[in-house]
């Protein structure tokens, strides 16, 4: 199927054009901060912050486009967020100078930065305030890599959207909002005046968006007028009557629903710079009447959705994650904002959620074969093979998408964590692996978690050997242990000390997003925002979720495994010999390293050995964080996934008793230590599946195949029922590299010929040669499943 | 409980039968064919085997090979005429860099590791495939391992060369759901050339399979220049069409995957200069066999 021309030209605009670093909003923010204003209470104040954006910035339709707006001025141009983190001069020379990931500043910008912005906002940013507000203990901990704080750059976000807007306008909302504020009873509820503020804040919010699309309706309109290709016209003035109808009105058509979400996501990415930008979740079902609809009254044709789908996939691929730097670029370092459309899984009501949308979502992924947005397959024990197997063509074509759930299992994770039934079957996986009750749930990823590095802190009595801080309880010398037993007990009592510094901390940070920062905006989307008349940072969301995610599980099965096989069953050697090993980076120390690199039962294999030392540190894990209590009337729970923090927690790691060397990748997500599993992937899936994951909120199993396991129609079939098997052992989600190493190793070699290679990495995709070189190396070392 | 020699057991086998498979190789073949991708397969005793990448040049295997087979030269280099394959070089290998190939065991701990992936097979229709080597090698073991099977009620594949008693393979048949059996040359005198027997035993033993009410698919390796020629393929064809009842017929295109390991055995690879059959080559062959009526099952890619 050859592409239209419209599209060819939008995405080659896209995959062409420069992320560069767009000072715009922030100059708004800063004018708007900067007038001689009455006093307002914080939610109205930054209502109106939203409303000067929204009512100033530059509007941009490009040539040729059907879905319009733009976060930056044009194409790939990313806005900042002096609010939450103005960069430094040093910062913006690494962002426009690193090799990887880098942002073009221009000399303009810098200058306006040193001028204007960073004198400005001096002491007013939220990084500021967070870093003041942490304690010493927070801050060694932070310091030495142990964990990672999501918020310091960035916003809460982690939502994505229900089918809400597909039903109401603006308007709607609006009525809403008059509603619930008609509903305060000053009298009896002391809390009445700060939910006033706050539904006074989201109806102005709501006008605000309003306000910018008849913006683009403007130019759409001027642009018609100058048009002289009648065809163009006339869809630029079909562009000026979308953009007048949503998102005021509820959509009534395939492209007025498109173009209405499209609109939110601007809104909410614009409003913050939160985490995952943001996401329409379960497309193909919320598509559905539009499209059906379409057909029946002649409005609409499979060819005309499949275009209007491909301008609306382009719009996730020109914005790009804002521009992050320190840890935060290092756990995250990558273009894509992690905007992932869900499709399958069940309704509702239980019933198959696979339609004929679903199909044509396909066909645009394959055709479109973007980084962004990131697209997963929901499969439900209810969803026909072949939808899989329809997917399994494209993961076939190695660029690592659709990934793929299970959302029979994404239900009762949610249940557990107290969602109802409907709310559960309507929410989904987003950002890499993390579930969420979707339009209803604030799910907040806070940060990283090193559990090999704490093992590191353990073996040396808790002391860091990388700085010789003490950094957590000194919980006895290990070399005096005469039991695995006792080498359990402190490194529990090291966790759970870590995962209470890091709690504390956001417990601190939380109260500080909803004191200081609230998101009138987003609170109109997430359910029971307007109710309750609270903001999304402030418990107004049905349901809060605070997570920890837990990284490095393969590296520590293995290391404890190590210990346990080694030093106390064989007694190969003694825990003392094995620490100074450790100490001493395995210098001097090749066999003891090889001995436990090849004589000793590792994670992956389907070794039931190694597989319980994996189910006990999953539950140390699990004790140390579920169930605590956030300042949002929610719990705290886990998952686990690293995006690209396995890089950076490696680089920060010791050697470790897995025969691991200092600074070297960790495992990444739930894999086995990358090439340490050699039964296949069956194998894996079930070391993988000894875990209970139904008690996390998203876990992450990469698998890399060599593209000849796939090459015919029953490769494909088989790769279904393994994923079938996987899920029926209730696994929460895999997904596959299709690529051999030589290839890598050639793109290593010869990046200019391989610039369109696409991998991978965990949880999304991104451009091989984007990678730093140890994440491209952590990739090849991955176990390759051959047929034989 | 009787043990048996195996090489390897190989979980997620999508090659050998329906669904997702076991292979479990037995150790020890009476044929010695010249492309066999498996050379270590042929011996029936556990044997040496050298993965050189992985060496990190210790120097221990020099130190300790009883039999002063292994000298160092910039790296260890091993005389094979002089090694007795007594594997104690590969104990003080923890590189991984020496192996020994082929361990005794138990139908139970084989047993232990196939039932392992029962949920695969339920899913997909698979189950275990005992190939090699040749099982039929080790009758008595392999009946053990597959009345195992049965009591479990585990899918059952036998891939055998066909070279063995008829007691022994009728002694079977009750307990094997498919056999996958190796067809591959139709001249007797060129068969012995190529596989060193006979294959006079072999097709009888097929005829009687099949009155046997076994279910068969038969696999004919298609090696370039050795069996692909017109004559040996419309014989092939013509005694098969004889043979309604099989499931069908697999050409099974030579590739040189194995190649390697034959150096790394210490062993000699006779087939030089033969390339694998190119797509087309595959597909004529395909035609052939089934403009006799016979069931192709198509080539889609897969290996020998």
């Amino acid at each position: 199927m050859s592409m239209r021309e419209r599209v060819k030209e939008l995405r080659k605009q896209s995959l062409e054009a420069v992320e560069t670093l767009s000072p715009e909003r922030a100059q708004l923010l800063t004018e708007f901060s900067s007038q001689d204003m009455e006093l307002v209470s914080t939610p109205v104040h930054r209502a109106l912050a939203f409303k000067y954006v929204m009512e100033n910035k530059a509007v941009c339709i490009s040539d040729g486009e059907l879905i319009v707006g733009e976060k930056g001025v044009a194409p790939k141009m990313a806005p900042t967020f002096p609010e939450l983190c103005c960069h430094t001069l040093d910062d913006l020379d690494v962002l426009n100078q690193r090799e990887k990931t880098s942002f073009k500043v221009s000399e303009e910008t810098r200058q306006y930065y040193e001028e204007k912005l960073i004198p400005f906002w001096k002491g007013k940013t939220m990084r500021e305030l967070i870093f003041k507000e942490m304690t010493e203990e927070w801050k060694s901990a932070y310091k030495a890599g142990i964990f990672t704080e999501f918020m310091e750059q960035r916003s809460p976000g982690h939502t994505v959207l229900d089918g809400k807007i597909y039903k109401k306008g603006m308007v709607d909302f609006q009525a809403e909002i008059r509603a619930s504020l008609a509903r305060l009873d000053y009298l009896h509820d002391p809390q009445a005046y700060e939910k006033q503020e706050e539904l006074r804040a989201m109806a102005i919010a709501a006008g605000a968006i309003v306000r910018h699309a008849e913006r683009h309706a403007e130019m759409a309109t001027a642009l018609a007028d100058k048009e002289q290709d009648e065809k163009r016209k006339k869809e630029l003035i079909h562009i000026s009557q979308v953009c007048r109808r949503v998102p005021a009105q509820a959509p009534r058509n395939f492209w007025e629903a498109l173009q209405y979400y499209w609109f939110v996501h601007l809104g909410v990415t614009l409003e913050l710079n939160t985490w995952d930008a943001f996401s329409p979740g379960r497309l193909d079902q919320h598509l559905l009447p539009f499209y059906q609809e379409g057909f029946k009254d002649g409005s609409l044709t499979r060819e005309e959705a499949e275009e209007l789908l491909e301008c609306f996939w382009i719009k996730f691929n020109n914005q790009p994650a804002p521009p992050k730097v320190g840890v935060t670029a290092e756990e995250s370092g990558t273009y894509t904002d992690f905007a992932q459309i869900n499709l399958g899984g069940v309704r509702e009501d239980g019933s198959d959620g696979v339609n004929e949308v679903t199909y044509l979502l396909l066909d645009v992924i394959e055709q479109m074969r973007l980084l962004q947005p990131s697209t997963s397959i929901q499969v439900s024990k209810k969803n026909p093979d072949r939808f899989i197997k329809r997917a399994t063509e494209i993961i076939r074509t190695g660029f690592g998408q659709p990934s793929v759930f299970n959302a029979d299992l994404i239900g009762q994770e949610l249940m557990r964590m107290g969602k109802s039934v409907t709310d559960a079957r309507g929410g989904g996986s987003s950002g890499c692996v993390e579930v969420g009750a979707f339009g209803k749930e604030n799910y907040n990823l806070t940060g990283y978690f090193n559990l090999p590095k704490v093992l590191e802190i353990t073996l040396h009595n808790g002391i860091d050997p990388r700085s010789g801080e003490q950094l957590g309880p000194a919980t006895g010398d290990p070399r005096a242990f005469t039991s695995i037993e006792e080498l359990y007990t402190a490194f529990e009592k090291q966790v759970n000390y870590f995962v209470e510094v890091k709690a504390r901390g956001n417990n601190v940070i939380e109260r500080l997003f909803a004191r200081y920062m609230p998101c009138p905006f987003l609170s109109i989307l997430v359910d029971d925002c307007i109710a309750k008349g609270k903001d999304y940072h402030d418990g107004g969301a049905r349901y809060n979720t605070t997570y920890i995610q837990g990284v490095g599980l393969g590296t520590m099965t293995d290391a404890l495994t190590s210990v346990s096989y080694h030093v106390y069953d064989q007694k190969t050697f003694s825990m003392g010999e094995l620490i100074d090993s450790l100490d001493a980076n395995y210098e001097g120390k090749e066999v003891l390293r090889l001995m436990l690199l090849n004589r000793t039962p590792k994670y992956g294999n389907d070794d039931d050995l190694a597989d319980r030392v994996m189910q006990r540190i999953f539950e140390i894990y699990f004790k140390a964080v579920d169930g605590r209590r956030n300042t949002k009337g929610g719990e705290y729970h886990i998952n686990l996934l690293p995006t690209t923090v396995h890089i950076y927690f490696g680089s920060v790691t010791g050697a470790t008793p897995d025969g691991r060397m200092a600074q070297t990748p960790l495992s990444e997500g739930i894999s086995p230590v990358q090439g340490a599993d050699h039964k296949g992937p069956t194998a894996v899936i079930r070391s993988a599946a000894k875990m209970d994951h139904v008690r996390t909120g998203g876990t992450l199993l990469n698998q890399k195949f060599t593209p000849q396991v796939l090459n015919s129609e029953d490769g494909l079939d088989k790769l279904v029922q393994l994923i079938r098997t996987y899920f029926r052992l209730d696994g929460h989600h895999i997904q596959f590299n299709v690529v051999d190493a030589a290839t890598l190793r050639q793109a290593q070699a010869h990046p200019e010929q391989y610039r369109s290679l696409i991998v991978r990495v965990a949880g999304y995709s991104d451009y091989f040669c984007d990678l730093s070189k140890t994440l491209q190396d952590e990739i090849i070392t991955r176990t390759e499943h051959e047929a034989f | 409980m009787s043990s048996g020699t195996i090489f390897d057991i190989k979980r997620y086998a999508i090659n050998d039968g329906p669904g997702i498979r076991t292979a479990v190789f037995f150790k020890g073949c009476p044929l010695e064919c010249w492309w066999c991708h498996n050379p270590e397969g042929q011996v029936s005793q556990p044997q040496l085997i050298l993965r050189e990448n992985r060496c990190k040049l210790s120097q221990a295997c020099v130190e300790v090979c009883p039999q002063g087979a292994i000298v160092w030269d910039d790296r260890p280099i091993t005389d094979w005429e002089k090694c007795d394959q007594c594997g104690k070089c590969a104990e003080v290998c923890y590189a991984g860099g020496r192996e020994m190939v082929g361990r005794d065991v138990t139908a139970d701990q084989v047993m232990a590791e196939v039932v392992r992936d029962v949920p695969f097979y339920d899913q997909s229709g698979g189950g275990v495939t005992f190939t090699g080597g040749e099982p039929m090698l080790q009758t008595e073991f392999l009946k053990e391992t597959l009345l195992l099977c049965k009591e479990q009620h585990i899918h059952t594949a036998v891939d055998t060369s066909g070279q063995t008693s008829w007691e022994n393979l009728h002694s079977i048949v009750p307990l094997v759901n498919l056999f996958l059996y190796d067809l591959k040359l139709m001249d007797e005198s060129r068969h012995i050339k190529y596989t060193s027997v006979s294959n006079k035993l072999i097709l009888k033993n097929l005829r009687k399979l099949v009155e046997a009410g076994a279910q068969i698919i038969v696999r004919i390796p298609l090696i370039p220049g050795i069996n692909d020629d017109d004559e040996n393929i419309k014989l092939c064809a013509t005694t098969l069409a004889r043979l309604p009842t099989l499931e069908g017929i697999e050409v099974m295109p030579y590739h040189e995957i194995g190649k390697a390991k034959y150096q790394s055995l210490g062993m000699k690879y006779k087939l030089e200069n033969v390339q694998p059959p190119t797509e087309e080559q595959v597909f004529r062959v395909e035609e052939i066999l089934s403009s006799q009526g016979i069931a192709v099952i198509k080539h889609q890619g897969r290996a020998l």
